[in-house]
């Protein structure tokens, strides 16, 4: 048959083209993501330092990215080619912003040099 | 379309190598080899009444739509992280601002609103085992309200974005904002010493001015700290007579030098008053926080479209579900149109701390 996969008629439950993922695991996600989400608006209240507080935001935030990817987006059970694609994707998101912060401060000379030729003046 | 030929045709090959049927496409007969009970829909699979005529099987059929999905969110990526890159830059150049910028932001919106979206994902995903179990109501009721939260998301962004122009808290030069960062609720209520602080310089800083312009002020961008001319583009009463803002200038700064450090920070951090305080001539507004409401409206703007977006597609979506389209064989629709809507919250988990919860 071309289509070994396809669910048989008399089995209307089985797992058929896809995974099926259980109630209890998505409610459970859920919990997860709004106890991190708690999480990370009480911890803006304790200072961590210069980029303390930035790189906290950040990691949670990255574990629920994790956690949406992984369950609700059903890569655990899915093809890993779209976990490749997306992990492609994420990876020149990072070399983008790491490229480009690492020239971020390169041209400030010439920013003052050119300040004070012209400088700026308040109209 | 009623194939009447088929079930004799299916009867007799098994093994899915069957002839054309008699009067059928040639490209159809592969598929007609599983068509047996024959009330199927008008693409020539009778069994599978939504399956596409190009595609072989369901199976088939499903996963190429989830290759494309997949492969549109990785574009999507790619589409912020430009957005996600200017605001990386901004910030890394002028912490200050955004700093200054956070306490004009309501994160108490802005965390129903996160929860709002984590829960429309979850009915999201829920929606989609509804689909692959063929669970009609509860697929429509899964449906409806991530259409409901969808709708609240907006309706708490119409609020927020209200209270933006109401506060003169806009882009480029729309940026105006009707009150300092001292009278502002959620600047008072963190630091009440340097709120304090801050009315009192203020105080002599706009003596004798009867009302600050709320429309002349406002001056344009590129003034850097260290830049030559004044820094302080924003507020009026540095150019105030030059006799009278010395003694004015020596208030403010004897001022400055009772307050304790813990006073200061909040102030210098925002960008108010300088690091150096004995170079502090007053207060001033970061020379170019108008930036940061460009890149606050652009990327919330951008993902708000998105939302728009979503409730179309999740309209249609509702639209296919009341009329029982789904089941175990197909349902790809409706997970594509959830895979969006995960992206869509992915986009807000990172928006929500980045833009409301600067330290």
């Amino acid at each position: 048959m071309a289509d070994s996969k396809a669910p048989s008629q008399d089995a209307p439950h089985n797992h058929g083209l896809a995974h099926t993922t259980p109630v209890w695991l998505l409610v459970s996600i859920l919990l997860v993501l709004m106890f991190l989400t708690v999480l990370t608006v009480a911890v803006t209240s304790f200072d961590l330092g210069a980029q303390g507080n930035l790189v906290v935001a950040m990691v949670i935030a990255t574990i629920k990215a994790g956690l949406v990817v992984t369950f609700f987006m059903h890569l655990a059970w899915d093809k890993r080619f779209h976990a490749i694609a997306l992990a492609a994707g994420v990876l020149f998101l990072i070399l983008f912003l790491a490229m480009v912060g690492a020239d971020r401060g390169e041209y400030q000379i010439d920013i003052d040099r050119h300040g004070e030729k012209y400088p700026f003046k308040v109209k | 379309m009623t194939d009447t030929t088929s079930e004799t045709q299916s009867n007799a090959e098994t093994n899915g190598h069957s002839a054309p049927p008699p009067g059928e496409h040639e490209l159809h007969g592969k598929a007609e080899a599983h068509a047996a009970n024959g009330n199927g829909g008008g693409h020539g699979h009778s069994q599978y009444p939504h399956l596409a005529h190009h595609f072989d099987s369901p199976q088939q059929q499903f996963d190429a739509g989830k290759l494309g999905i997949w492969l549109f969110l990785v574009q999507e990526v790619l589409f912020f992280a430009g957005l996600f890159c200017a605001y990386t830059v901004y910030r890394a150049q002028h912490p200050e601002i955004f700093v200054y910028a956070h306490y004009h932001l309501d994160t108490t919106m802005g965390a129903v609103n996160t929860c709002v979206l984590l829960v429309s994902s979850l009915t999201a995903a829920w929606a989609v085992r509804n689909a692959q179990l063929g669970e009609k109501n509860k697929l429509v009721i899964n449906i409806s309200i991530t259409i409901l939260c969808a709708f609240v998301f907006l309706g708490v962004k119409y609020k927020e974005y209200a209270h933006k122009v109401h506060e003169g808290t806009l882009w480029g030069h729309h940026f105006n904002p009707q009150h300092e960062l001292w009278e502002l609720d959620t600047f008072k209520s963190k630091h009440p010493e340097s709120a304090k602080l801050a009315e009192k310089i203020a105080a002599i800083q706009f003596e004798g001015q009867a009302k600050r312009n709320p429309h002349g002020e406002h001056q344009g961008s590129g003034a850097e700290a260290n830049a030559p001319g004044p820094t302080t583009p924003s507020l009026p009463g540095a150019t105030a007579g030059a006799a009278d803002s010395d003694t004015k200038v020596r208030r403010i700064q004897s001022l400055l030098l009772q307050a304790s450090d813990e006073t200061l920070h909040p102030l210098v951090a925002a960008g108010i008053i300088k690091h150096n305080i004995q170079a502090t001539t007053g207060l001033e507004r970061p020379a170019t926080a108008h930036i940061f409401f460009g890149i606050y409206f652009f990327m919330t703007g951008l993902h708000g479209i998105h939302v728009i977006a979503g409730i179309i597609v999740w309209i249609w979506m509702l639209l296919k579900a009341q009329r029982g389209q789904f089941g175990p064989n197909y349902f790809g629709p409706i997970d594509y149109a959830a895979l969006y809507w995960h992206l869509v919250d992915l986009v807000w988990i990172y928006l929500f701390p980045l833009l409301y919860l600067i330290h």
